[in-house]
């Protein structure tokens, strides 16, 4: 007996020195993203100033301004898809998605403007449109992976083909234009405007009639698709944390089976997030619109697989229960980082497929090291 | 020897049955797994369901939790009988089982489990917007745990960095939490630690003397003997005996589970 308290003794000892190191694990795994994209900052600083003499510098309101616009699309895919894939399921059919909402809005736009509309009122109707494409194909999806129990992969990569044919049709194989060239200004124009040097300063919310020289010293910070962007991060932050919503998408990819025992109405849970995660696809189809002013049938295809990198880079696990929304916005900056760094460098563009790919691969990894170094402190000691 | 039933009848318990089984059948195909069992739960004891594999433990079990819908005989719960179709409504009832793989979300914390699917929401904007009241939760679940002596360090914690033991006890928690009026417990010390087993069969003896009745169904005589108050013996689908347990011992009960003994022959 008295052996025994003392191996429980000995034991708490132990357990308490695992514990320790068992959270060192934990947040290292969570913050490597963070220190990872810190540590690739740095690497272009210094790499672009070098490798052009002094001239050029990667740490720039331009240049800053440019990241944030290059990665609303593709972190307006992943964060449906974060959803999705916290609930361990997975959503092909985003990147069609985008393209058909695009065409959509720039149809509609388009069309209701020429019926008399006014301009905000047709870009409005725009944006209903893409929505309601985003929910019709979002309950498609859901209710033949919930109600017919059809895997996934299976169903959005079914519906991804569907999706791509109605979209090249709709659009009839050619770029959507004839839009209102103010559409132009709600895709584009930025809260505020700095002109930088002589003559310049901080314009809010009005675009400078400036030109020629002047023009070139102008910086637009905050461009609406950005803010509207942000908004929906913000949106999907509370969503997946503080409501049942979340919580029960946490669930349904922790443990199906305790999910369903514990009342939780799974299958119109994993309708609303196919119809959640086609909506943030509406929304970057219909941001595209804006910002070219033409409605395309093939942008958002070639997007896919950038955005399931981020939201991989960022941490959601593929096999559910696991993963953030700021996650995702990491995986997203990093990988718009790395992409704009390398062409500052004068790297041929097909490096940047290359270094993703591994960053994906290493994010992976050390998702499964931590499992493991977590594992076997849990069996040995 | 006196027929089990005879002393089932008359064994010191007082007041009415809080679950009662009679003549229960459960067929698949040609098999009949569960044979006119007749079986008596009282308010705050301890019954211990016994027997080898295939004996028709489980069976049993899940016509009473509506996991499966019997063939024959009667299932009474707190007098009035029962027909579970689904396992909603027998939890709903309020029996609550508690199965081997426990149906947790590993990945969620402790409160987050004990009030999973039933969550407790705070209202902003005329209920527009509902958030989750996670201090209400945490405290309720404090609430709980202390009331049945559970010690668990840290609510926040995520399921999976619990050791099975607890994890037995979130389990429990959250069932009683929800006032589970008879629990079924199956085969709740598998897997555990020594320490952990024995902190699993404490709870139940916290249960009984919280008058919460539980069906404990074990392999492990020992624990069966630890807690328990009646112990019911099938083999092959019929009940072998039915036995106080003070009134029997591991070796005799082992009779019955192999099918040496048997008081229905003694009936017969």
């Amino acid at each position: 007996m008295a052996v025994g308290e003392q191996e429980i003794i000995n034991n708490g000892a132990m357990t308490r020195q695992r514990e320790r190191r068992k959270q060192l694990v934990l947040l290292l795994s969570r913050i490597w993203a963070w220190v990872f994209l810190g540590i690739m900052i740095v690497f272009f600083i210094i790499t672009v100033q070098l490798s052009s003499g002094g001239t050029v510098n990667f740490l720039t309101v331009r240049n800053s301004q440019n990241i944030l616009v290059a990665i609303t699309s593709v972190l307006l895919l992943g964060l449906g898809q974060t959803f999705v894939i916290i609930a361990a399921g997975i959503d092909l059919s985003v990147g069609w998605m985008m393209s058909l909402a695009s065409v959509l809005s720039a149809l509609a736009i388009r069309d209701s403007f020429n019926a008399g509309q006014p301009l905000f009122a047709a870009v409005v109707i725009g944006f209903l449109a893409a929505i309601a494409g985003a929910v019709v194909v979002g309950f498609f999806n859901g209710v033949i992976i919930a109600k017919l129990n059809v895997p996934a992969f299976i169903v959005t990569l079914g519906s991804s083909f569907i999706v791509r044919g109605i979209a090249l049709l709709l659009s009839d194989n050619t770029t959507v234009i004839g839009l209102p060239p103010g559409v132009r200004d709600y895709g584009n124009n930025a809260l505020l405007y700095w002109i930088s040097g002589e003559g310049g300063g901080l314009y809010f919310l009005n675009r400078p009639d400036v030109s020629g020289e002047m023009l070139r010293r102008m910086d637009r910070i905050l461009p609406y698709p950005v803010i509207l962007t942000a908004v929906v991060v913000a949106i999907a932050i509370f969503l997946l944390r503080r409501t049942q919503f979340g919580r029960h998408t946490y669930a349904i990819g922790g443990n199906m089976e305790a999910a369903v025992r514990a009342g939780i109405p799974v299958d119109r849970h994993l309708i609303m997030l196919y119809i959640l995660s086609a909506s943030t696809a509406g929304i970057a189809g219909f941001l595209s619109t804006l910002r070219f002013t033409a409605g395309s049938a093939v942008i958002g295809d070639p997007l896919l697989l950038s955005s399931i990198a981020a939201v991989i880079i960022g941490g959601v696990s593929l096999f559910g229960g696991a993963g953030t929304v700021i996650g995702t916005v990491i995986g997203a900056l990093i990988i718009a980082v790395l992409t704009t760094g390398l062409v500052m460098l004068n790297v041929q563009p097909f490096w940047q497929f290359i270094v993703v790919g591994f960053v994906v691969i290493l994010a992976v990894l050390i998702d499964q090291s931590r499992d493991l170094i977590m594992g076997r402190m849990e069996t040995t000691g | 020897m006196e027929p089990a039933m005879a002393e089932s009848e008359n064994n010191g318990q007082q007041g009415e049955p809080i679950l009662r089984i009679r003549q229960l059948v459960k067929r698949f195909g040609g098999l009949v797994a569960v044979n006119k069992v007749d079986m008596d739960v009282y308010p705050g004891e301890v019954v211990g369901l016994v027997g080898d594999n295939a004996a028709g433990k489980s069976t049993l079990i899940k016509c009473v939790s509506g996991v499966y819908q019997p063939d024959g005989g009667e299932i009474y719960f707190e007098g009035r009988r029962v027909r579970f179709t689904r396992p909603m409504e027998a939890r709903d009832a309020g029996i609550e089982t508690i199965y081997q793989d426990l149906a947790l979300a590993g990945n969620l914390s402790v409160s987050a489990n004990i009030f999973l699917g039933r969550e407790v929401k705070k209202r902003y904007l005329g209920g527009l917007i509902r958030t989750l009241d996670e201090d209400y939760m945490h405290a309720e679940s404090q609430k709980v745990m202390d009331k049945f002596n559970i010690r668990i360090p840290d609510f926040s914690q995520e399921i999976e960095t619990l050791s099975g033991g607890q994890r037995q006890a979130v389990a429990i928690a959250r069932a009683l939490y929800w006032r589970a009026k008879l629990m079924i417990m199956d085969e709740p010390t598998n897997n555990l630690g020594v320490v952990e087993q024995r902190q699993v069969l404490e709870l139940i003896q916290e249960l009984r003397q919280q008058g919460v009745p539980v069906i404990l169904i074990s392999h492990t005589l020992p624990d069966v003997f630890a807690v328990a108050d009646r112990i019911v013996v099938l083999h092959r689908g019929f009940k072998v005996t039915e036995k106080k347990a003070s009134e029997t011992d591991s070796q005799e009960i082992v009779q019955y589970m192999v099918g040496a003994l048997d008081d229905n022959r003694v009936l017969a």
